[in-house]
């Protein structure tokens, strides 16, 4: 392996500070990622050299704004694999997967159904409760098996012909668990059912092709992704973009207003009502560039490489119990464990004062945390920047709470 | 070190578990979660007369801090009424800060939760359940 974390490191300026007299070593990638130099820089050259509004105005400064703006788009489009028409700018994740739910559910009938999963994030769980509080569809929940993966032979009894959308975690912000894919689009497709993934997680650790995919649908953020914060993406098949009807009303996505009447921008503007999120959409287009640069190959045996010390020491520390699945296989770097007799939250707490950020929680998967009866997890999350003396700075810090709090 | 903010007083609390668990014949029951965080608080009260706590149960799943708030509070509830609580509560938000003065014990020992605004409503769950079961 060949991969330079060091390399990597220099370029979050974050990273190399003390605190407290304590180092960074952040391990909460999976709510926020940080930021390179290089994004930095994209929103500051915007800021200072071209900040304008995008599309209506003449001068120089807004043709210059309008450029780098869809010159992000080129950028995010490149990184997934599909056509920048396909692409649309939102304020987040949450705010993609609303539109989804407001626009094509639109379309939707009473009786319809739309299959999630009992791992989702509340913010692939609540727009559906809307829609059926709307519309009369109706929501079904695959069950998760014992290890925290979505159970695909449940999935497979649960899908029928009223199925018209089947919206899950591409990877689990609780377990790291990483969903088969290929088998969800053979299982949906069998009932002409649509896919959406919630790419929130997966997105940080690498290009995508979504094409290949076979999916219909894909939304992620832009914080999580080493972007800036208010910014994040919907990707949808260019014929579904094209039926859809817009979700937010205003400026930007209209062809002609007049009192009688209005007509619809084409995708993506008709999804991009209003001053789009300009600065940080541009951060997101290098951030997708720097991603682009890296060597994932590397990167993801260097992300496991990690996950393995962090198994390997947490077993060692009496009564601690990872959550999610053993293996290393099909999973991403998100673990999530739990030391008996001590909440995990009092965890998190103990790591703060080591230096070391976590989340601990329920981390927005209530129905999860239901399932296995737990009052949360404590939840490691890591990027290609974090190295081994970030997991050893963690483990530190768990023997500590172990010692001290039980 | 997290010491700082886990001190042996408030560690002690929690681990006392002071009127942990539920009552058989409660008058009045009560429970309140902290939806950002997860933690849940469930009150039993038995009420004598006059409207006095006459006895009280207490169930946290949540973190120490919570645990150790509501330990804390079942330890000097018994004899008070809704207006005894709230004096008490104004012990427990003088003692981080919330309020100016000087928290009485058993309050006094959360004075380190001060710092971690995060945390403070850790302390104050215990309260609120206890609040709406009196109310």
């Amino acid at each position: 392996m060949s991969f330079d974390v060091a390399a990597v490191r220099r370029q979050f300026p974050i990273l190399s500070q003390i605190i407290g007299g304590k180092p960074v070593h952040y391990l909460d990638n999976g709510a926020s990622a940080q930021t390179p130099d290089v994004v930095l820089d994209a929103v500051r050259v915007y800021e200072t050299t071209e900040r304008a509004n995008v599309l209506r105005g003449v001068h120089r400064l807004a043709e210059r704004a309008t450029e780098a703006y869809e010159n992000a788009r080129v950028e995010v489009a490149t990184f997934l694999g599909v056509d920048p028409l396909e692409v649309v700018f939102t304020g987040g994740c949450t705010a993609a997967i609303n539109l989804v739910a407001y626009s094509y559910g639109s379309l939707l009938k009473p009786g319809d159904r739309i299959l999630l999963s009992e791992l989702e994030h509340h913010s692939n769980i609540v727009p559906w409760q809307l829609l059926r509080s709307r519309s009369g569809i109706e929501l079904d929940m695959v069950p998760v098996t014992v290890e925290g993966r979505i159970d695909l032979e449940a999935m497979a009894k649960l899908l029928t012909p009223r199925t018209r959308l089947v919206s899950l975690a591409h990877i689990s912000n609780v377990t790291g668990a990483l969903v088969d894919v290929r088998h969800v689009v053979e299982l949906a497709k069998a009932v002409g059912a649509k896919v959406m993934l919630d790419g929130a997680q997966r997105a940080p650790h690498g290009p995508l092709d979504l094409p290949a995919l076979g999916i219909d649908f894909y939304a992620f953020a832009g914080h999580k992704a080493y972007g800036p914060n208010g910014v994040g993406v919907l990707w949808a098949r260019p014929d579904l973009l094209e039926a859809m009807p817009p979700f937010h009303g205003g400026g930007s996505m209209i062809g002609r207003v007049t009192f009688a009447e209005t007509t619809f921008a084409p995708p993506p503007r008709r999804f991009e009502a209003g001053t789009p999120p300009i600065g940080p959409a541009i951060g997101l287009g290098a951030a997708c560039k720097w991603m682009r640069g890296l060597d994932w190959a590397d990167a993801h045996a260097h992300e496991m490489a990690l996950v393995q010390r962090l198994m390997d020491g947490l077993q060692r520390i009496d009564g601690t119990q990872i959550f999610g699945p053993a293996s290393l296989q099909n999973r991403y770097p998100v673990v999530s464990f739990l030391l008996d007799g001590v909440h995990p939250h009092d965890v998190a707490q103990t790591l703060d004062s080591f230096g070391v950020s976590v989340r601990a929680g329920h981390h927005c998967a209530q129905p999860l945390m239901d399932r296995f009866d737990l009052d949360g997890t404590t939840r490691v999350s890591m990027a290609p920047y974090n190295d081994n003396t970030d997991i050893d700075a963690l483990l530190t810090g768990v023997q500590h709470a172990a010692r001290t709090l039980r | 070190m997290n010491d700082q903010l886990y001190q042996d007083r408030i560690v002690a609390l929690a681990k006392a578990k002071t009127g942990a668990g539920k009552l058989a014949a409660p008058t009045r029951s009560a429970r309140k979660d902290n939806p950002l965080c997860g933690d849940r608080v469930s009150i039993d009260v038995r009420l004598d007369g006059a409207g006095r706590i006459a006895e009280i149960a207490q169930q946290v799943r949540g973190c120490l801090l919570c645990q150790a708030s509501a330990s804390a509070l079942a330890s000097v509830a018994v004899g008070r009424d809704k207006s005894g609580i709230e004096l008490l509560r104004h012990d427990a938000e003088k003692a981080i800060g919330r309020e100016p003065g000087e928290p009485a014990d058993p309050f006094a020992a959360f004075a380190p939760v001060r710092a971690h605004k995060s945390r403070h409503e850790c302390v104050l769950l215990p309260f609120e359940a206890l609040e709406a079961a009196l109310s």
